[in-house]
């Protein structure tokens, strides 16, 4: 047997399940969306029908906003950990990316516990207040699950990127009498540039997509994934559901894409 | 001092983050082992709670393990095949099919369930069966397998291996088995663990694939979220923790090796 062909024969397993189970079904997937009573308009529906336009929106939202906060809070957390050496460092880390393997479903429940009926806060805030607070059904429980699965994959890839940074570039910038505020300004925020846009990517993507956290938390609040799975299995709405996955699905791949080309690394998302 | 201020600003803002996602894992492992939570744990220790979950809820955890398990056994032999011919081949097609397998990274799990569903859920015994939660696990993660597998070829200098085990009359089946197999075991190793971690938490596909006779853990998770008192939900909760915390463990210590043998840049 020639090489080549020893090589095809090792593809072509590999070629035949990702035929079968995952080109052939999206392209179904994408016939679906388009088979309904309205045809090809399902698509357009998710931007111009009102409750579809408004969940979008309001996912959008809470992905960006989760982005942002998330970049902030693994930024300050990531550069201190990468830049300092002190006894419990490696313990503080692996804290910091313990939760990476939580399935949606435990961040949520993790969630309940700290803001729920009988969570931390509510038995705080009603041991001190008087008045119990509870909010993990709400949009802050939402937006706190998802801080909660985003920080450990953004510190990972921040950290990564601060153990590259050059550090004669930033003794250059203090020989020359940069403050240390002016040196992070100037410097090392610059330089962490593609590692924010990748982790931002990544970040947002997920928070898109996300359907564990919110199944379990979500019980009025309408974000994309929810409104899929209600329109296939409550409305049994399937055109419209396959049309939103593929929508979902586009611009989960979009911003990955855009994320991998901006920062020149490769990002991907999971959960 | 300005210097030690700043050193303990930042340490105290990174130590209230670890706070935030470790207390509540460690509330739910407590709230598992307590007697009654809502009085605290003065009211004592118990295992009954876990006694109760495994009544319950063993067939899910018995199921999870055997998914877990069937896909790493097919995320192996179709991945690793397909890892070495990607590496050796090169070129236009290989690029094409590389970037293919890792959409499903990008795709929402709900989306990729949809497709399944709409493509296979008329074959009944097929769609009722563990195997169509197989099928599921597979697509999302054998691009980890593939993956984990392509750096440590990459890494290694596959080719003048391969090449010299040929002029030396090995046929492309033993070179595989005898000298590509033995060089990559590092990323199977990675890509193994990596894989049986998240078959085992998988959720966002699986809950959409399931019957009620085919439930699996993070299934059983969900359900005991919704419907279970709080204390059952947590000892459920701590028999997951105590499924994959080895594993993460183990992939630390895998990672770490890695690095240390490899000559820093």
């Amino acid at each position: 047997m020639s090489r080549a062909t020893f090589l095809r024969l090792c593809l072509l397993p590999l070629a035949a399940v990702v035929m079968a189970f995952f080109v052939l079904p999206m392209a179904r997937l994408a016939i679906v969306g388009a088979s309904g009573e309205t045809g090809l308009r399902a698509y357009s529906a998710i931007l111009l029908e009102p409750r579809y336009r408004a969940t979008l929106i309001n996912t959008v939202l809470l992905a960006a906003a989760t982005t942002a906060a998330t970049i902030v809070i693994a930024a300050i957390a990531g550069l201190f950990l990468q830049r300092h050496r002190f006894p419990g460092r490696a313990v503080l880390t692996a804290m910091l990316t313990f939760p990476l393997a939580f399935p949606g479903v435990v961040v949520g429940f993790m969630i309940i516990l700290l803001a729920g009926r009988q969570g931390l806060v509510g038995d705080m805030t009603g041991r001190l207040l008087g008045e119990k607070i509870v909010f993990a059904y709400s949009i802050q429980g939402l937006f706190l699950g998802y801080l909660y699965f985003s920080i450990p994959r953004v510190i990972l890839t921040i950290m990564a990127a601060v153990e590259k940074l050059d550090p004669a570039l930033e003794e250059a910038a203090r020989a020359l009498g940069a403050g240390p505020w002016a040196v992070h300004r100037d410097v090392i925020l610059p330089a962490l540039g593609p590692a924010f846009v990748a982790s931002s990517a990544i970040a947002f993507a997920t928070a898109m997509g996300a359907f564990g956290t919110a199944f379990t938390l979500a019980t009025n609040i309408d974000v994309l994934p929810m409104l899929i799975y209600t329109e296939f299995t409550l409305s049994a709405n399937i055109t419209m559901a396959a049309a939103l996955s593929v929508g979902l699905g586009l611009v989960a791949w979009v911003i990955l894409a855009l994320g991998r080309s901006l920062s020149g690394g490769v990002v991907a998302a999971a959960g | 001092m300005r210097e030690r201020l700043i050193f303990a600003g930042q340490l105290l803002f990174t130590l209230l983050v670890a706070a935030f996602l470790i207390v509540p894992a460690f509330l739910s492992m407590l709230a598992g082992v307590t007697a009654n939570y809502f009085r605290g744990i003065a009211s004592g220790f118990t295992l009954q709670w876990v006694i109760q979950v495994w009544d319950l809820y063993a067939e899910t955890i018995a199921r999870s393990l055997l998914i877990a398990v069937a896909t790493l056994v097919v995320t192996i032999v179709v991945g690793v095949p397909a890892a070495y011919a990607l590496n050796t081949r090169g070129g236009r097609l290989a690029r094409v099919l590389e970037e293919v397998i890792t959409l499903p990274l990008a795709i929402p799990g709900l989306a990729i369930a949809l497709a399944l569903l709409l493509t296979y859920g008329a074959f009944g015994d097929y769609r009722r069966s563990w195997l169509f939660i197989l099928t599921g696990h597979v697509v999302f993660t054998l691009p980890f397998m593939v993956r984990a597998v392509m750096a440590v070829l990459a890494a290694i200098d596959v080719k003048t291996l391969d090449e010299s085990a040929a002029s030396l009359g090995a046929g492309p089946w033993r070179r595989f088995r005898d000298v590509i197999v033995p060089n990559a075991r590092p990323g199977i190793l990675a890509g193994a663990l990596t894989v049986i971690t998240l078959s085992l938490g998988e959720f966002n596909l699986t809950w959409m694939l399931h019957t009620p006779l085919t439930k699996t853990l993070p299934v059983g998770l969900a359900d005991s979220y919704a419907s279970m008192r709080l204390e059952v939900a947590s000892a459920y909760t701590l028999v997951f923790f105590v499924m994959i915390i080895p594993l993460l463990i183990a992939m630390q210590l895998l990672a770490e090796n890695a690095g240390a043998g490899r000559p820093s840049s």
